[in-house]
């Protein structure tokens, strides 16, 4: 039983695997380096192998999505849309009136590094 | 502790015996800390527990009288909350690093409206970091392990929610489910997991994932508690403005209906290739014994399933990218030391912080939302997206209620797949539709594998419909106790 479910894994992967290469470069470590600059995450050498080695594999593997033909079909962001009917008119409205937020010093008291009214970061500009 | 067979697959309903006086609260927290005491430095299910505050609360509830007490839904029942909620005076670390902690300054709604309905707080559960993964090895804090196997996973990511529940040390937890982190680990686990339906659980206090996948539920040794559980936590909140207005029914009025009459739908494309063997039979089994209790079994066609799990990648990792940007070093939690810039600071403290499945996320949700890949990727597995949660809609309208199996194995072995991430997103195939149709769900014990491992049926349910679901659920728990 547990061999079925890994040979039927393998052999998928390894269709799509083909698809990514036909379709689509795979992802390159130039690619990872872009993305995890845009993410501000600093990676090791490793890490960045690792990555672009599983990027590659999920974004083929996602590539699958491509046999549908969705030319015609609209977006759905979430799904608060279709729930329209049990939801009255406005339903998600609050009404605009002043109520107390939490307290300041119990928020600043969460921060690595703070004063009373202040997140204390490393200098932002240079003299 | 005893072996899971399809005899013990439920426990006794404590609820209502809390409510009623017949249990003391007092006595059923020794239980659950008791279980603590011996089983949770192997299964490492809570990451903190807070006895005292818990045997306080517990004694006033005893103390209080039966007319006081007849008004707490939930009088002195022990829970334990997945360290992702946000609770005043506890830690939330959502097993990650960055938060090494965090003391949130505010309790979730769905834990306050616990603890407003006299529920006893006994500590934060472990689970897979910001709530990413299958198999709860992805905790900065330790693996959880399967309580009935131990060198097995206990699913994830709630995984310390359901384990907690299996091995004793509460009988009721909240978890959360993103993609499946509450049903297929209480299949694992051999215990009862619900996913309310979307909006209709508040999320405030929940440390995001997936805005518009995440949701909140509980988890139970019996369908009863868990469906106490859900009518007192279910409903609208001013402080979530994606949580629905519509009125929460009275879950326990058709509980023990049963399902004569009732439509079920199996859809072909959840018993395909891949499936198990030891969990199609047990499925199939109790498909056919709920056909014996008066169901109308229908062959249904979901036919869109198999884009599911693509879909959900991209569009939960897109949403992730974003949720997870906050955690910089500013303003809660772990700042990397010796940063002379900004970005340097914020770069080590995410390098530092985050474990390898929530940057392998991120980047992915960043790489599927950054120019040029936006139209192709995202934009795609949205419209995906409809054509999935079309499929339920078209199933719903000539069925009441569809049944799968919540998972294609029973608990694999720690370590089997944490090397493969495609591997470990494919253990999600049966439980990512609900997730992204907005549907509601649960999974119930239905069976036991020849290795002792449990085996969980999915009812899936209309938006709102959890009434009927937990109907369907409670007539599996009955079916598997007259056994």
């Amino acid at each position: 039983m547990e061999n079925s479910t890994i040979h039927w894994r393998t052999r998928r992967n390894r269709r799509f695997a083909d698809l990514l290469m036909t379709e689509r470069d795979a992802v390159s470590l130039e690619d990872v380096r872009r993305v995890a600059e845009l993410a501000q995450l600093e990676l090791t050498s490793e890490e960045e192998t690792r990555m672009q080695r599983d990027l590659s594999a999920i974004l083929g593997y996602v590539q699958q999505l491509n046999e549908l033909d969705t030319a015609e079909v609209e977006p759905l962001a979430q799904i608060s849309e279709l729930l329209h009917g049990a939801e009255p008119e406005n339903g998600s409205l609050r009404a605009d009136e002043v109520r107390a937020s939490l307290e300041r010093s119990r928020v600043m008291a969460s921060a690595p590094v703070a004063d009373e009214s202040y997140f204390k970061v490393p200098k932002v500009i240079e003299r | 502790m005893a072996m899971i067979t399809t005899e013990n697959l439920f426990t006794d309903p404590v609820v209502g015996a809390l409510r009623a006086g017949e249990r003391k609260a007092t006595a059923l927290l020794h239980e659950s800390l008791d279980a603590i005491e011996a089983r949770n430095g192997a299964v490492n299910a809570y990451l903190s527990v807070a006895r005292d505050s818990a045997r306080e609360r517990a004694a006033e509830i005893d103390a209080m009288s039966a007319g006081e007490r007849v008004h707490l839904r939930l009088a002195g029942l022990p829970c334990g909350i997945k360290d992702v909620l946000a609770v005043d005076g506890m830690t939330a670390t959502a097993s990650s690093k960055i938060l090494t902690g965090y003391q949130p300054p505010y309790t979730a709604t769905a834990v306050q409206k616990l603890m407003d309905a006299g529920a006893v707080m006994v500590g934060k559960l472990n689970c897979d970091e910001f709530a990413m993964g299958s198999s709860n090895e992805n905790s900065a804090y330790g693996v959880v392990r399967n309580p009935y196997a131990e060198d097995c996973v206990p699913g994830g990511s709630s995984g310390g929610s359901a384990a907690a529940v299996a091995a004793g040390m509460a009988p009721v937890t909240l978890g959360t489910d993103t993609g499946g982190s509450i049903r297929q680990p209480a299949a694992f686990c051999g215990v009862v997991g619900v996913l309310p339906t979307f909006g209709r659980v508040s999320r405030y206090g929940l440390i995001a994932f997936a805005s518009s996948l995440d949701r909140v539920g509980p988890l139970a040794g019996n369908v009863r508690d868990a469906a106490e559980v859900l009518g007192v936590i279910a409903g609208h909140d001013v402080m979530d403005a994606t949580s629905s207005t519509a009125p929460v029914p009275d879950y326990m009025a058709d509980l023990d209906k049963g399902v004569k009459g009732m439509r079920l739908g199996v859809p072909a494309e959840y018993f395909g290739e891949g499936l198990d063997a030891e969990v199609r039979q047990a499925v199939e089994e109790t498909i056919e014994r709920l056909k014996a209790e008066g169901a109308e079994v229908k062959p249904i066609s979901l036919p869109h399933t198999r884009y599911a799990v693509p879909a959900y990648y991209v569009i939960a990792t897109a949403e992730a990218s974003a949720n997870l940007a906050r955690f910089d070093g500013v303003r809660y939690g772990f700042r990397a030391p010796e940063a002379d810039t900004l970005a340097q600071m914020y770069r080590k403290t995410r390098d530092l912080g985050f474990g390898a499945e929530v940057k392998r996320r991120i980047l992915l949700g960043t790489y599927v939302l950054s120019a040029g890949y936006y139209d192709a990727y995202y934009k795609k597995a949205q419209q995906v997206r409809r054509l999935l949660a079309q499929d339920f809609v078209n199933a719903f309208a000539e069925v009441d209620a569809i049944v799968t199996p919540t998972t294609p194995t029973p608990a694999f072995r720690i370590g089997e797949k944490s090397d493969d991430p495609l591997a470990m997103y494919l253990a999600d195939i049966y439980t990512v539709t609900a997730n992204l149709a907005g549907i509601c769900g649960a999974s119930v014990p239905c069976g036991v594998s020849k290795d002792g491992l449990p085996i969980g049926i999915q009812i899936l349910g209309r938006h709102f419909d959890e009434a009927t679901v937990l109907r369907v659920g409670q007539a599996v728990e009955g079916l598997a106790r007259s056994v």
